[in-house]
């Protein structure tokens, strides 16, 4: 297989930097973040929104990426693991493979964590969008790849555990091959007479 | 037990073993060795006609030796299936000349000396682990004499003896005289909770099984003075707490503290017990009839066939370890793969239908789907680049590299196995490994953006999306302040920061550069962070020999839970970084 190289075309990136209400806004001059991001090598828009991740914040990425040709997103708000999935569907839906976006995490990462030193935040948001440019730039649209799945079980072992697994399986209608080293099924809980709370049979 | 036997999507394949598995996820191709049963499966209805002449005797490993069977047999009358099976290791009939009475015994000739064992493949979507476990030997703890006393008996060896079904048809004797014991005395945590013999785990279901087997005896024998010796009683499943009150409120006498030696008086054969009850502080000697250990459980032998072929990994225990001790309880770490019941962890049988519906419904809803997203984040070779060492495929902890040593092919990924750790990327010395999503490209582009401008007032922070990452996400969220001068670079887990991240962000002027991962137990990717270790080691080795500080480079494991240990962290860096002075970074970047 050949190994995915950068694409020849020029590089399009659009920067969105999100106030989220007054947490990021509070400490990081957003403005002057967004101004910063502009001034970088291949950033074709750079925009601050109050809420990114709202309808109308994910409509301009949309719209962005549509006017501007965009070919990287680079979301600065909170952390991937909040709104990552958020922000690939957006790109997904104007036709931007999802993962040419990269988040910078402003919140949790910077604005909730220097809140008593502003001005240092916004030096340090201003680099972290850098960063994240910087990444954006040899991003490359990735695949996920469907694998078929056999609707067939081999359950191992035939104590209860695989006994009541097997019968789970079969019920729900899917083929179930038992495998048991010993002659007959049970395991050790056939050799036990009483079993708690309930002081009935094992078998 | 009857249902699965009947049932007409269970395929039930008894005397077999795995013996192979390939493929992946959805697609596993299972071989499995059906050794021979010399009976006919189908036709035998268990009459036992050939039972009468069978000359050869042996030890009923179901009655764990306390019964004999026959060469030719029904392993218990519940069995199933049904059918009785030949032990032709045992049986003289190989040599019609010596034997073959059974043969002629049976009338609907059901016997076949000459069947073969066969191997069949079977292609399956989903495996589930249930491969059980094994009691504890106690026989090495000699100060409780059994195998020594015959008095002294294992609890599985009880619930035979006191089994309606057992060899005294459910009448409890003591093995040396067929008599009732007056006395009797259970010794809990036999091979289990001790660091120094059996194992330090606490074995889950002792406590109850001896509560519910006083139960037994009382209910049967009032008379007989029950004695249960333990350290802790551990009742604390629904009903439990009832069940060991009801013991308590039937006479049985609960002493804590074990015996530390038992002593057999060799004419009445009664046992002597010398323990000190923990409450009292007083030390006595109590006379019985029978001791019962209550001996804990171990992992299945089977497991370790079953471990390589799946490629799991155990716990410390010895047990097989699950892909996320809480999030992912019943998942493998092999995608596709399940555990259900003891394989995983003792359990009662409660818990092990839990485990086992639980399974199932995980290995349901991938076959129901049909299909399965892989991970697009995947590692990818550079056939050109590589160079057929193997290192790729020694880390990976998925075992999706393959990888022939003999003819020096380049090495492969399995796509649908692939966890995308990046481990392999860190690994190879070749830059033959493509990490898809976190490139070196990426990754030394985040670097080269933080040293830039002023690397002196930076600290590199290279930190694994499920645990550190995650935890400076929990810092932030907990308003947790810390030094601005952090920096922090993800990746998908610790196991990708190659060594060439470090010395770059080194050469490029960095004072501290910091790798985190999840706490060892933890790894989001089975063990991938022991090679972070193995890697900052190597780096810590390569920077001393080169002048440089080797405590410029940290290593540090933060969970996902630890937001104040990450903002502590991060204010120690910053200590750090300001006693680097700016002639040591010149130095390094000259070196470098």
């Amino acid at each position: 297989m050949a190994i995915e190289r950068s694409e020849s075309d020029e590089l399009r990136i659009g920067v969105f930097i999100c106030y989220c209400g007054l947490n990021i806004s509070g400490t990081v001059d957003c403005e002057a973040v967004a101004e910063y991001a502009q001034g970088l090598k291949d950033v074709v828009a750079a925009s601050t929104n109050r809420y990114t991740c709202s309808e109308p914040g994910q409509q301009e990425i949309k719209n962005d990426i549509k006017e501007h040709n965009l070919n990287r997103v680079v979301v600065a708000s909170c952390s991937p693991r909040m709104h990552e999935p958020t922000f690939r569907v957006a790109c997904q839906e104007v036709g931007l493979n999802p993962y040419l976006l990269e988040m910078v995490n402003l919140r949790e990462h910077c604005s909730w964590v220097h809140m008593h030193e502003p001005e240092k935040a916004t030096e340090k948001a201003k680099e972290m969008v850098k960063m994240g440019v910087a990444r954006a730039r040899f991003l490359q649209p990735q695949i996920e790849k469907e694998v078929p799945v056999d609707r067939s079980t081999m359950v191992i072992g035939g104590g209860i555990a695989g006994i009541q697994a097997s019968l789970d399986l079969a019920n729900a209608g899917y083929q179930v091959y038992l495998v048991e080293k010993k002659p007959s099924i049970g395991g050790v809980m056939a050799q036990i007479d009483k079993t708690f709370p309930t002081m009935d049979c094992s078998i | 037990m009857t249902d699965v036997g009947r049932h007409p999507r269970i395929e039930l394949m008894t005397l077999s073993e795995v013996v192979d598995v390939q493929g992946y996820i959805g697609n596993f191709r299972v071989k499995v060795l059906r050794k021979a049963r010399y009976v006919d499966e189908k036709e035998c209805t268990a009459c036992g006609d050939c039972l009468e002449d069978c000359p050869v005797t042996k030890p009923n490993e179901f009655d764990l030796g306390l019964s004999t069977r026959k060469a030719i047999y029904q392993p218990f009358p519940q069995a199933v299936p049904a059918a009785f099976a030949l032990n032709m290791e045992e049986c003289l009939g190989n040599n019609p000349i010596a034997c073959g009475k059974c043969l002629e015994k049976c009338e609907k000739e059901c016997i076949d000396y000459d069947m073969q064992d066969k191997e069949v493949e079977i292609k399956v979507g989903t495996i589930i682990v249930a491969t059980g476990m094994d009691v504890y030997d106690p026989t090495e703890l000699d100060e409780f004499g059994y195998t020594r006393f015959e008095n002294v008996v294992t609890s599985l060896e009880f619930e035979r003896l006191i089994n309606a079904g057992g060899p005294t048809e459910g009448h409890l004797i003591r093995p040396t005289d067929w008599q009732l014991p007056k006395r009797v005395a259970f010794i809990q945590c036999i091979g289990s909770r001790s660091e120094k013999r059996g194992n330090p785990y606490c074995s889950n279901v002792c406590c109850m099984n001896t509560i519910k087997d006083s139960l037994l005896i009382k209910n049967h024998w009032p008379e007989v003075e029950i004695k249960v010796f333990y350290m802790d009683i551990r009742a604390f499943g629904k009903g439990f707490e009832d069940l060991y009150k009801r013991s308590k409120a039937e006479g049985v006498m609960y002493i804590r503290g074990i015996p530390g030696d038992i002593r057999e008086d060799q004419e009445t054969k009664n046992l002597f017990l010398l323990a000190e009850d923990s409450n009292t502080g007083k030390v006595m000697e109590h006379e019985v009839d029978m001791v019962i250990l209550s001996i804990g459980l171990i992992p299945s032998t089977e497991n370790s066939l079953i471990r390589q072929l799946l490629t799991l990994s155990r716990t410390s225990d010895g047990f097989f370890m699950e892909a996320h001790p809480k999030l992912q309880p019943v998942d493998a770490p092999t995608k596709g793969v399940f555990f259900a019941g003891c394989a995983e962890s003792p359990k009662d049988i409660k818990d092990s239908v839990t485990q086992a519906s639980a399974s199932a419904s995980r290995a349901n809803i991938l076959m129901s789907a049909g299909k399965f997203t892989v991970e697009a984040i995947t590692s990818l070779i550079n056939e050109e680049l590589c160079k057929a060492c193997g290192l790729c495929a020694r880390v990976c902890p998925y075992h999706a590299i393959e990888f022939d040593k003999e003819k020096k092919l380049p090495a492969r990924v399995i796509e649908a196995s692939c966890a995308g750790c990046g481990t392999c990327g860190a690994e190879c010395a070749f830059d033959a490994v493509v990490m898809r999503h976190f490139t070196d490209q990426q990754i030394l582009g985040q670097v080269e953006a933080i040293l830039e401008e002023n690397p002196q007032d930076k600290v590199v922070v290279f930190a694994c999306n499920w645990c550190s990452y995650a935890g400076a996400d929990y810092a932030g969220v907990s308003r947790l302040q810390y030094p601005p001068s952090i920096r922090i670079i993800r990746t998908m887990c610790s196991g990708r920061v190659d060594e060439k991240f470090v010395l770059h962000a080194f050469k490029l002027g960095a004072p501290i550069v910091l790798v985190s991962g999840c706490h060892f137990a933890d790894c989001h990717y089975i063990n991938a962070n022991r090679w972070t270790q193995k890697r900052v080691e190597k780096l810590w080795d390569k920077l001393e020999k080169k002048g440089i500080r080797p405590e410029r480079l940290q290593l540090e494991w933060i969970s996902a839970a630890e937001g104040l240990k990450f903002a502590k962290v991060m204010k120690e860096m910053e200590e750090l970084r300001q006693g680097v002075t700016l002639e040591e970074i010149d130095y390094t970047r000259k070196e470098l």
